[in-house]
């Protein structure tokens, strides 16, 4: 028997900054399985967010750019409109994404921009420390929430999938998780198929992985993984919510 | 070539694609839209990229996508929409890739007025965006020599990997001129190889490229920004640019003045020649790098009495001029900046108070 598991080509050696028990190494390699079965890392050009996956690119083999806060989306546009020819993804947070970077997403998707977003939410800001992102759930404890989310001064979770697969234009829009071994086998599928449509040069597609964050929420791994389970499922309901015709 | 009769804004959007950039992206702003209204028309005849961004903000980070990827790319807009770009710029200059950008300048500060001024030389020379990062910034005083500068903005955006402003204002984009597009102001594009994320095959090579600011390790950091330094240096010893009237005389007044205020007062010196009263004017092309050494020059000049900084502003470049002179004549000041250009006429009121 040969050999049937080994790290994607597309992904480096390198150590991940990355805490104990956090998911962006699950979805890191998922995104680096996919570019390699469709043979196209030499045409991708990936962009990091700013957050905890701003170092992103020292995780993979192939081109990067490093964007401002919640920008990804513009600097993809850029690069996709002037080389429609590469393969250029975005690889965001809750923050970047759904707070600072929200316009950025919504005119890039309804634009159709034919490039990918990866959306990590983890209900939280990793990187500055725990404070409340746009995604954490009512009564939620955050660094700037003390006492969990008060839902009368802050408003309510924002679920970005549902949001965007409101937009008319058509688009690839799923939302999945990384919790369990069968979700990641659906993730994976899910990542690839968002590349496959951008090689196609069919739509823009977006793929919202729900996330850990071990560290911030102040629960060890596994707890953090039941917690997700238990609390963000039923709120971020997985699926997809667009799909091109 | 024969000239042809341009609007200035127009005249702008052709000079760039003259230059071999055939991408562009904007957000409507006054007084500069009819730019992104004549490249809507034009790019797809040259199979180009036209774009209108969801804001400044957006726009400035699609500049640095393309930037990024090695291809030529440019924006205008004006100040309000320069302050929203002025982060992207800063990113721009840190992670060392060229892009053009064209502030038409309006009143300011905050919604300001959409008549021409030049309040936004502090914001184009001494920051705009944050770090420490410096813009080669070219001050056109018509349509043609707007065009020439956003056509040359292109070459010295790739010689320094960084960013290159067009420091115009409100009236060199609407009025209208005749103008020639120079053939020999179009170069080829740099190689962009070693450093631009335009996919490992597209360059065959094994090697990523990297476009990113952050440098968590100090000497990283430092060195970068030496690099950056390093450049800045490079353009005051080779990019100065400067014009000199009625400088060959013995002028009691040297006038310092640039862009567009510094035609009203090239008309004020002329009248005031048939008066018998011999005024100087020395004029920026380049607010930065600044010429240093002809304002200093020209102010000390013996018959030289005094300088006055003229500007459509509440008295920005003449912090330059002061520090240029370094106190070896008195330096005065004069500026409007409501939108109404100062008249030949108030010119030589002012003037002839210092004599």
């Amino acid at each position: 028997m040969g050999k049937t598991f080994s790290t994607p080509k597309s992904l480096s050696d390198n150590m991940t900054h990355y805490c104990p028990g956090c998911t962006h190494g699950i979805v890191h390699r998922l995104i680096a399985e996919a570019i390699d079965e469709l043979g196209i890392a030499g045409r991708t050009v990936g962009i990091a967010p700013v957050g905890c996956a701003v170092l992103a690119y020292n995780y993979f083999n192939f081109d990067f750019q490093e964007a401002a806060h919640g920008r990804a989306p513009a600097m993809a546009t850029g690069i996709k409109r002037v080389r429609p020819d590469l393969i250029v993804f975005t690889y965001q947070g809750d923050g970047d994404l759904a707070s600072i970077g929200m316009g950025e997403i919504i005119h890039a998707a309804n634009r159709g921009e034919k490039f990918t977003t990866i959306f990590i939410n983890n209900a939280i800001y990793g990187m500055t420390g725990g404070q409340m992102a746009p995604t954490t759930m009512p009564g939620q404890r955050a660094t700037t929430a003390p006492t969990g989310r008060d839902t009368d001064q802050t408003g309510m979770p924002i679920r970005m999938a549902n949001l965007l697969g409101e937009l008319v234009t058509p688009g690839y829009v799923t939302r999945q998780a990384v919790l369990k071994p069968g979700q990641v086998n659906k993730a994976k599928k899910a990542i690839k198929k968002a590349f496959e449509y951008q090689v196609e040069g069919k739509c823009f597609s977006f793929v919202e992985v729900v996330s850990t964050c071990p560290t911030n929420w102040g629960l060890t791994p596994l707890d953090s993984l039941k917690w997700a389970q238990d609390t963000l499922l039923p709120y971020y309901e997985l699926g997809d919510y667009k799909v091109p015709e | 070539m024969a000239k042809v009769l341009m609007k200035g804004n127009e005249a702008i959007g052709e000079a760039a694609i003259r230059a071999g950039c055939k991408n562009y992206f904007a957000y409507p702003i006054t007084p500069q839209s009819e730019v992104a209204e004549y490249l809507v028309k034009r790019m797809p005849e040259v199979d180009g990229v036209f774009l209108q961004g969801e804001s400044e903000v957006a726009v400035g980070y699609m500049i640095f996508g393309a930037a990024g990827c090695g291809e030529r790319v440019f924006t205008t807009s004006s100040s309000p929409g320069i302050s929203l770009m002025g982060e992207a710029i800063s990113y721009i200059a840190a992670a060392q890739v060229p892009a053009v950008f064209v502030n038409i300048v309006r009143g300011g500060p905050g919604l300001g007025g959409i008549l021409p001024s030049q309040g936004d030389y502090f914001q184009a020379t001494k920051g705009g965006g944050h770090g420490d990062y410096r813009l080669l910034v070219l001050a056109p005083d018509g349509v043609q020599e707007a065009v020439e500068m956003t056509m040359k903005a292109f070459t010295l955006a790739e010689k320094y990997r960084g960013p290159v402003m067009i420091l115009g204002d409100g009236l060199i984009g609407q009025m209208m001129e005749p103008v020639e597009f120079p053939d020999d102001l179009r170069t080829e594009p740099s190689n962009k190889d070693d450093w631009a994320s335009s996919g490992m095959d597209t360059r065959k090579s094994d090697k990523r490229n990297l476009v990113k600011s952050l440098f968590l390790d100090p000497k990283e950091l430092n060195d970068n920004n030496l690099a950056l330094k390093a450049k800045y240096i490079q353009m005051k010893k080779e990019e100065v640019l400067y014009e000199g009237y009625n400088t060959d005389v013995d002028y009691k007044i040297l006038i310092t003045s640039y862009g567009t205020m510094s035609r009203v007062c090239k008309t004020a010196i002329d009248m005031m020649k048939e008066e018998g009263i011999e005024v100087g004017l020395l004029r920026p092309k380049t607010l930065f790098p600044f010429p240093e050494e002809a304002v200093f020059n020209a102010a000390t000049k013996e018959s030289c009495k005094s300088v006055i900084s003229i500007e459509m502003s509440m008295g920005q470049m003449v912090e330059d001029v002061e520090r240029c002179v370094k106190g070896q004549r008195e330096i005065n000041f004069y500026g409007e900046c409501g939108g109404d250009i100062p008249t030949p006429e108030k010119i030589i009121e002012i003037i002839k108070e210092l004599l």
